[in-house]
């Protein structure tokens, strides 16, 4: 049976070549690259040369770069340590209402420890509005973060125009670009931000390697404290296969930036014209067509009157691997809330369905999807409640 | 699809007495959209046990594999009998479901229950006319 994976939101596959850059620093460069000693210079070198290759994927200076353990540790540290650093300015944070989890947990944990958080709301869309960030500015407000996008809906936000805003204000600007970096072209002057955080398992580089980058002369607080490694700013040796693994994958991000843009977004149009076509009552979440404040390999949609768990597991006996934004998909069993912050009801975020291209994908996989999903949804209908309430009434469509 | 057993993933695959039952003698409706899981339940009753019961459910795996199993375990069951199946005989029946999904999905039980009750509210009340 044919096998598509279109879950490369939830992570990318580790190409081979990254692999054989990682594997050296797992066997004979195995050293702690602190050491001053012969064995410490190959880890070392090959670190300050990752360190470069991330820099120049995002227009930035190598010094700016520390390396994280994940999406999720830049995010913490940017949150927690930029507002921390800053508390004597005042307590106050702006954030989204559609930021991933490591960004609005550690806006509540900021909460516990006595700063003020302003969830920024978002359109039917889930754009956030520059005006509504300018909005809730005060004089007390030390960090704004915005995610460069979301990897639920796709959609890309105006993050330039809101770092005019912040800048006029002297508020640092922090971005959660894990969904960009590596995908589309992330530029940290361009962007205008203060911070930004990116994780190699997004681009086709292994899990456990993420990057902070902050720009020069912006203090932040650690998280770890330890040794002297990352400038003092994130203690603990470091993790040398997974650094190169991300610095590898860096630099074959920006070499074919252009090429797996166009693939993706073809693809992807595909998808968001052709399905919808094809079953009824789909609507696209996110940005419809013409899609171009949206992520390249991103479709997402909500299908009416079923569910998206077992609209999930239907497609994964079909070889087809989504994801979905469902209650029951969740673990804490709770709707996206990046759907409800869109406005959606519960009733329609519980058919959410996700579908996230990648580079090996083709339109074949396409054509395979759109053969196997209209009669895996005319299945469900046929099993819902709401469905014969719907042909029975010809309510509760939306 | 590890998460579930192989009994669940049988019933979610082929799911018996789905559908609806023209003229019942009692519907039962459980759960909302918020939580993810809705059910109805619609039965048949002929000399005080289920003839037939039928089932449209809203939800994920489980709550549709429980709804399957939950029809079974219920037709030819006299009503006493029914009332007897509980959540716990449903998700034993089933071989086990995922932790969190005891509670939210496993309502086939609770939705057969308010089918029965339906059914001898509408009797007292036809009962009461006569």
């Amino acid at each position: 049976m044919r096998q598509v994976y279109l879950d490369n939101a939830a992570t990318t596959p580790l190409l081979p070549e990254i692999a054989d850059e990682m594997m050296p620093y797992l066997g004979k460069y195995f050293a702690n690259p602190s050491c001053l000693h012969d064995w410490g210079d190959a880890p070392r070198e090959a670190m300050e040369n990752a360190r470069l290759q991330v820099a120049n994927l995002i227009g930035a200076r190598s010094e700016e770069i520390i390396f994280t353990g994940s999406g999720t540790e830049s995010n913490n540290f940017a949150i927690k340590g930029l507002a921390m650093a800053r508390q004597a300015k005042g307590k106050h944070v702006v954030v989204s209402a559609i930021e991933h989890f490591s960004v609005l947990h550690s806006a509540k944990t900021l909460e516990k420890w006595g700063f003020e958080v302003t969830l920024v709301p978002v359109d039917g869309q889930g754009l956030v509005d520059p005006d509504a960030v300018r909005q809730s500015l005060r004089p007390d407000t030390v960090l704004v973060s915005i995610m460069h996008a979301n990897s639920e809906v796709g959609t890309i936000q105006p993050i330039a125009e809101i770092a005019r805003i912040t800048r006029e204000n002297n508020v640092l600007f922090h971005t959660d670009a894990v969904a960009t970096a590596g995908t589309i072209p992330v530029d940290v002057t361009g962007l205008g931000v203060d911070a930004l955080s990116l994780a190699a398992s997004q681009f086709y580089g292994p899990k456990g390697a993420g990057a902070l980058w902050l720009k020069k002369g912006v203090r932040i607080m650690p998280l770890l404290d330890g040794g002297v490694q990352e400038g003092g700013r994130r203690a603990g040796t470091e993790d040398v296969p997974a650094i190169v693994g991300l610095g590898k994958a860096a630099q074959l991000a920006a070499g074919s930036l252009t090429d797996r843009l166009n693939r993706l977004t073809s693809l992807r149009d595909r998808l968001l014209a052709e399905l919808p076509a094809k079953i009824e009552h789909v609507i696209v979440t996110g940005v419809a067509l013409p899609a171009q404040h949206r992520l390249p390999g991103h479709a997402s949609f909500c299908v009416e009157f079923i569910e998206g768990e077992s609209m999930l597991m239907l497609l994964n006996i079909q070889g087809v691997a989504v994801a979905s934004g469902s209650a029951c998909t969740s673990r804490a069993l709770k709707a996206s809330h990046v759907l409800i912050a869109m406005g959606l009801s519960h009733e329609l975020a519980q058919g959410s369905i996700l579908f996230t291209l990648g580079i090996d994908n083709n339109h074949e996989d396409v054509d395979y999807v759109l053969e196997v999903m209209p009669p895996a949804v005319d299945r469900l209908r046929q099993m819902s409640p709401l469905y014969a309430k719907f042909t029975r009434t010809g309510k509760g469509g939306g | 699809m590890p998460i579930y057993s192989e009994k669940v993933m049988e019933h979610f695959m082929h799911p018996r007495n789905v559908g609806e039952i023209e003229n019942p003698d009692g519907v039962g409706n459980v759960g909302n959209p918020v939580c993810g899981d809705m059910m109805s339940f619609y039965i048949k009753v002929k000399d005080n046990r289920l003839e037939d019961v039928k089932f449209k459910t809203f939800g994920c795996g489980a709550a549709i594999a429980v709804s399957s199993i939950v029809s079974e375990m219920a037709i030819g069951r006299t009503l006493d009998e029914a009332r007897n199946i509980t959540a716990q005989l449903v998700a034993d029946e089933l071989e086990g479901l995922p932790k969190n999904k005891f509670h939210c999905s496993n309502l086939g039980a609770e939705a057969l229950n308010n089918a029965i009750d339906d059914y001898l509210e509408k009797k007292k009340k036809q009962g009461g006319e006569e």
